[in-house]
């Protein structure tokens, strides 16, 4: 075991952060470190320049357009983009879909789909909750079915996020409402510009709009869009879902949270001084500090046993639990920091480029908002009680 | 609305201040005062004094002998004690037994067993646990079979607090093992004394001797000693749950427990000041009081309803579960401020009150023995997940 | 002893619950959230001839003899709904501060009106530096002439945009943050020289940061002594916290009634979520927490009329960390509870999660609060 880091790797770590100040729009940065939202053209500019460098699906072999890297230029380049004010990379499509079509899909739709994923050319949307299926996602009632070389499918998902920025949507269907419900699911990935697909928004807590609904009404869809075994979707699923848990937990955004929390404190006025000579609240600021270390160490834990060749077990959940509560927490103390200043409601500075003048300091008009938007944080992937069970039922045998 | 006392209500608090500082032996108030273990005698000359006053079954209708008290006055009357460094009231007989005797027991019961309750001429302790029944109660397998007139009990008790010193214990036995767990108990007074019944420490992780198993080898009970009518024992042992659960939240004593904590805090140094000018520490403590407080009221709440003619409800159970988890709080914080000084263990000094002389300040022998032993509170008189298993039930229908 | 109402108690209980069920339905908040205004003339005008203006006044400054009893009460079912109206920086700031320190004729000035439902008030202390220290002030009075004239900015305004006075807390002497050299003035909200821009805040009030600039003013607008503004300042504030832990019990109760009959309801694996008993334990703390609140929310209340200045700032301080503590527990967990939907703005929980929010940010939050409480407590 060895903490240091080897040459190589040192002028690794270079040449992304050479490559990412080069690439990254300071616009888009700036957003990123004032905790403002970002348009769909601050995502795409940059994933496609990623793309471009080969670099976008960072996390998949060679064999398919990857880079290759071992797991310490993978903990390198997704530190350094963080460090770097990187939005993070869009998991729909290069850290969902992807795997899966390399894994579960024929040769003919490797080469139909992955290249457009590499290069962030086609946008992707995750279609797997609905209004009756959200923890329970077996329990998924969308229907598929075939008629001749077409599926028809009808039924609703919900929650879809950036289902308006999408090209593509890979869905969850029933196929078979005989057999039990984890059998008769399909994996199947649809076109969102065929007919009878409607996007409608949901409005969050602080005004986002990055969820919607999708309504599916008698859309048709080819066969040779399903992607594995018709009523062997679960399986696809089950192994997306594992891997969006790894990635979920977001150490590297959640150093970079920290140390522009400190920097809030250096800069709000307290008693005359700032709030970093506040001892109640430095210590705060110290206590989510060493849970992100340990909770980084655990990653490494877990990163390393990959190297060595074994597979994350479901104790990856524990970092996806723990992960959302620190990304919370620091929400919580960075709306703190900014206290009275974080009241008034400024949405146009936090969806538009405007030019108003923020009310209070620049960090403030995010501070709110992204303290209440985070919430979602324990919810989504897999919610705070799931993982838990998981944890309970697979590695404790409760 | 008014939270001052009426005159009468302050004369009242005059009268028990009077009483207390009277009657109360120096030595138990020295003992109880500085933290040290109190012994049976303690108990008695205390709760006997009490008794010859007509206070000590305080809680009790004047119909059996109770001073009939008006909620304010047991209020006044438990927070003066308190205060006055009293030892609480052992509730076996007083608070448990009693109150199921009067309530459903026969006349001869109640002239028989209610005098010697009043006085404290007799201990009881309460026998409803067992090593199989513990939160499930329910489940218990003691057993008492009709054999004339006399029951034989066969089976074992645990965790009989002060089991060692009683006259009398009060158990839950299975009179009918073939109905449903609940309905076959019946609620039995058992002579400590009777042939077949055997005591056995159990030692506590501080190394206290406060609990017991109880083994009953055809142990020859009296019918008469059956309290309700046989296999109706549950309604028995449900209302004295209930009534356990009031006074558990042990505010005045806490109240207290903060006042010593500050005391504590006070004598305590830290780089050359005292440890309550630590800003830190002292915010804690202020934490810890603000809770107490919190908890006092809800209690008012309680009281000034059953004043107007309301009876407690579940909701006590809450007062249950925060009183415990306060009490488990001031250990641990008078743990803390005893720092390094905690960790000399002088079981002398604790349990024979020797002469040795104390390693560090006078308290800080005991400071960890009772963090330790004050984890029992939220394990005993109904777990705190049972108590909140309760509420969820019976207060929020779930 | 006695913490029961009165029957005059429990009317005003009732009356205030039928105001909530009648006019602050979810949907019928929303469109008076969307109102330029923010919140609704009609129901203004409802509430003066309720007497809920002038109930917590003395008869003598023409009121109806209650006192923080009747606030709390009345604030308690404005949490349930979510009301809009200016009730606390007009009658628990403005007119308390007017009651407390006013003038005979500031009192039939002003507060007269106010009891009618005429005269809407905003406070302006907090300045960009001040965070939660009310003696941290530096917009400056000086003397004009027989008058005075105010020169600098006020932030986070409350009902600025609707009020007819500002009462500016201003420094006329003394250093930065020091206590002494405090005055307030009265002033009138068009007065020449004061800009306006207005926002909402994240949950659906109205405030504005002021600028003022040479604002000239008589010297009847001054409100209480002049440099001895700080005890007005800090005891009308204390009143505003308490009044608010009572709003804040009242959101608790909704949000957490709310949130129980979600998961009643709500099926995932066959059953109501609510069958899962790591969600029936976090309910009973919810419920434990709202309780808390209500007893410090009520000993506070009791207190805060207290003759020792010591006992009432405690009271208010106490009060303030308990609804901070019970306001986020409640708050995130009705929203974990809800899963997606307590994410979202189409069902009530996330609302009161973002009034429950910022009331912990009003007038110093909860670690601000357990300091102060502590400095208090240790002193004495
Ligand atoms: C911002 C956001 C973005 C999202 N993006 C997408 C997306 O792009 N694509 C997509 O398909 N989905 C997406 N989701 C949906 C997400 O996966 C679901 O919200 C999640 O699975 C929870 O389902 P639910 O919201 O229906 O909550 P429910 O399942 O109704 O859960 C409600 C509460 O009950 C608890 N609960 C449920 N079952 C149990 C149990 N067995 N034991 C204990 N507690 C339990 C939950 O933990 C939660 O606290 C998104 C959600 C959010 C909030
Ligand atoms: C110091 C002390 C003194 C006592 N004195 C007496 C006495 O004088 N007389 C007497 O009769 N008894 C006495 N008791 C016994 C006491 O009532 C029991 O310890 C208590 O009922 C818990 O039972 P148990 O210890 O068997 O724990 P268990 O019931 O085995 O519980 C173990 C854990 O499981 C949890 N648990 C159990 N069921 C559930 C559920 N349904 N849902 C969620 N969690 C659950 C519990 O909360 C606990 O955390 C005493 C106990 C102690 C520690």
């Amino acid at each position: 075991m060895d903490l240091a880091l080897k040459a190589e790797h040192k002028a690794f770590a270079d040449e992304v952060r050479a490559f990412a100040r080069e690439n990254l729009s300071p616009a888009t940065r700036e957003k990123t470190f004032s905790g403002k939202h970002y348009d769909r053209d601050d995502h795409m500019v940059w994933q496609q320049a990623l793309g471009k460098k080969g670099w976008l699906a960072y996390t998949w072999p060679k064999k398919y357009g990857g880079p290759g890297w071992d797991v310490t230029q993978r903990f390198l380049f997704e530190n350094v983009l963080a460090e770097e004010g990187a939005p993070r990379i869009l998991p729909f499509g290069p850290k969902m879909v992807g795997p899966v079509i390399y894994t579960f899909g024929t040769d003919e739709q490797k080469e139909r789909f992955l290249p457009g994923i590499r290069s962030s050319e086609v946008s992707w949307c995750q279609g797997y909750s609905e209004p009756g299926a959200g923890s329970d996602l077996a329990n998924l009632r969308t229907r598929a079915v075939r008629e001749g070389d077409h599926y028809i499918v009808n039924g609703q998902k919900t929650w879809t996020s950036f289902a308006h920025w999408g090209d593509w949507i890979f869905c969850l269907v029933r196929t078979n409402t005989e057999v039990k419900a984890q059998e008769g699911i399909s994996f199947l990935l649809i076109d969102m510009k065929t007919p009878g697909v409607t996007v409608r928004p949901i409005i969050m807590t602080d005004g986002a709009h990055h969820v919607n609904d999708v309504f599916l009404d008698n859309v048709k869809v080819p066969v040779e869009n399903l992607i594995g075994k018709e009523n062997e979707g679960w399986t696809c699923a089950k192994f997306l879902l594992a891997n969006e848990r790894l990635g979920i937990a977001e150490v590297p955004a959640s150093k970079r949270g920290v140390s522009v929390l400190r920097q809030i404190a250096r800069s709000e006025p307290q008693n005359g001084s700032t709030l970093a000579d506040d001892p109640a609240f430095t210590a705060q600021i110290a206590d989510i500090d060493l849970q992100v270390q340990a909770l980084e160490m655990s990653e490494l834990r877990v990163l390393s046993t990959m190297a060595q060749g074994g597979a994350p077990g479901p104790e990856v959940s524990t970092l996806k639990v723990r992960g959302s509560e620190i990304q919370q927490r620091i929400a919580e103390l960075t709306m703190e920091a900014v206290g009275e200043y974080a009241q008034p409601y400024q949405p146009g500075m936090l969806f538009q480029d405007t030019n108003e003048t923020p009310i209070g300091p620049d960090h403030a008009p995010p501070a709110a908002p992204r303290y209440f938007n985070m919430r979602k944080t324990s919810i989504y992937g897999g919610s705070t009680e799931i993982q838990k069970n998981i944890v309970s039922k697979m590695v404790l045998g409760l | 609305m008014d939270l001052a006392f009426t005159p009468e209500e302050q004369k009242f608090a005059d009268e028990v201040r009077a009483f207390v500082r009277a009657n109360l032996p120096a030595d138990v108030r020295d003992k109880v005062k500085n933290g040290k273990h109190l012994i049976r005698d303690d108990y008695m000359r205390w709760q006997q004094a009490l008794g010859k006053k007509g206070w000590l079954v305080y809680t009790w209708p004047k119909k059996h002998g109770g001073p009939g008290f008006t909620p304010a006055q047991r209020y006044i009357f438990e927070n003066i004690c308190a205060e006055e460094y009293a030892p609480g009231i052992i509730p076996f007989g007083t608070k448990m037994v009693g109150p199921v005797i009067y309530t459903f027991g026969s006349e001869e019961q109640k002239s028989k067993y209610l005098p010697a309750i009043r006085e404290s001429t007799v201990w009881w302790c309460q026998g409803y646990s067992e090593p199989g029944s513990g939160s499930d109660l329910a489940s218990l397998r003691t057993k008492a079979e009709k054999n004339g007139d006399h029951y034989i009990v066969n089976g074992s008790k645990t965790w009989n607090t002060m089991g060692h010193w009683a006259d009398w214990i009060f158990c839950l036995v299975r009179t009918d093992p073939k109905s449903k767990p609940q309905e076959g108990i019946s609620f039995l007074l058992i002579d400590m004394k009777t042939p077949g019944i055997t005591v056995k420490p159990i030692i506590m992780a501080d190394g206290g001797h406060e609990v017991n198993e109880v083994f009953f080898d055809n142990v020859k009970v009296p019918v008469e000693n059956l309290v309700g009518k046989e296999n109706e024992g549950w309604t028995c042992a449900k209302f004295l749950l209930a009534n356990e659960r009031l006074g558990i939240a042990a505010v005045p004593q806490s109240k207290r427990g903060v006042e010593a904590l500050k005391d504590i805090a006070r004598a305590e140094q830290e780089d050359g000041k005292p440890l309550i000018e630590n800003q830190s520490f002292a915010e804690k403590i202020a934490d810890l009081e603000i809770q107490v407080t919190a908890l006092e009221f809800t209690e008012l709440r309680v009281l000034s309803q059953m004043a107007h003619g309301g009876q407690p409800g579940p909701e006590v159970s809450g007062l249950k579960i925060r009183g415990s988890e306060i009490q488990q709080r001031i250990t641990e914080l008078t743990m803390e401020a005893v720092g390094e000084y905690a960790a000399p263990y002088l079981p002398g000094l604790l349990w024979q009150g020797t002469n040795e002389e104390p390693v560090g300040p006078s308290y800080a022998h005991l400071a960890a023995p009772r963090y330790f032993n004050t984890r029992k509170t939220t394990i005993y008189g109904g777990s705190n997940e049972i108590q909140k298993g309760i509420i969820s039930k019976m207060v929020l229908g779930l | 002893m006695d913490l029961s109402l009165s029957d005059e108690q429990k009317q005003l209980k009732d009356a205030a619950e039928r105001f909530v069920r009648d006019k602050y339905t979810f949907e019928n908040r929303r469109k008076i959230a969307a109102t330029e205004r923010g919140w609704l003339p009609e129901n203004w005008s409802q509430f003066a001839e309720l007497g809920w203006l002038g109930m917590s006044f003395s008869e003598e400054d023409g009121g109806y003899g209650g006192g923080p009893i009747e606030t709390m009460i009345v604030m308690e079912e404005f949490g349930k709904g979510l009301v809009l109206e200016p009730f606390l920086p007009t009658v628990v700031l403005g007119g308390g501060m007017i009651a407390s320190a006013g003038t005979k004729a500031q009192k039939e000035a002003l507060l007269a009106p106010m009891i009618e439902g005429k005269k809407q008030f905003a406070f302006a202390w907090l300045e960009r530096q001040s965070r939660y220290n009310l003696a941290d002030v530096s917009l400056k009075a000086t003397k004009e002439g027989a008058g005075w004239s105010l020169s600098g900015h006020k932030g986070v305004v409350y009902n600025a945009p609707s009020a007819d006075h500002i009462i500016v807390l201003a420094r006329t002497a003394g250093s930065a943050r020091e206590p002494k050299g405090l005055t307030l003035f009265i002033v009138d909200a068009k007065a020449k020289g004061i800009s306006r821009r207005d926002y909402p805040t994240q949950d659906a009030l109205r405030a504005s940061e002021l600028t003022f600039d040479k604002v000239s003013v008589g010297a009847d607008a001054v409100l209480g002594k002049v440099d001895e503004a700080f005890p007005v300042v800090e005891g009308a504030v204390d009143r505003a916290i308490v009044a608010l832990c009572a709003e804040a019990t009242g959101c608790m109760d909704a949000i957490n009634a709310a949130t129980l009959e979600y998961i009643k309801t709500r099926k995932q694996f066959g059953v109501p979520i609510g069958k899962f008993q790591v969600l029936q334990h976090r309910m009973v703390d919810c419920f434990t927490n709202a309780q808390e609140a209500r007893s410090m929310t009520l000993m506070a209340s009791l207190k805060i009329d207290d003759k020792d200045a010591t006992v009432r700032a405690k009271a208010a301080s106490g009060a303030k960390v308990q609804i901070g503590k019970s306001g986020k527990f409640c708050g995130q967990s009705a929203v974990q509870m809800h899963g997606g939907m307590g994410v979202t703005d189409e069902l009530s929980v996330s609302h009161y999660f973002k009034r429950l929010t910022m009331i912990d940010l009003m007038f110093g939050n909860q670690q601000h609060h357990l300091t102060r409480y502590s400095n208090l407590a240790m002193a004495a």
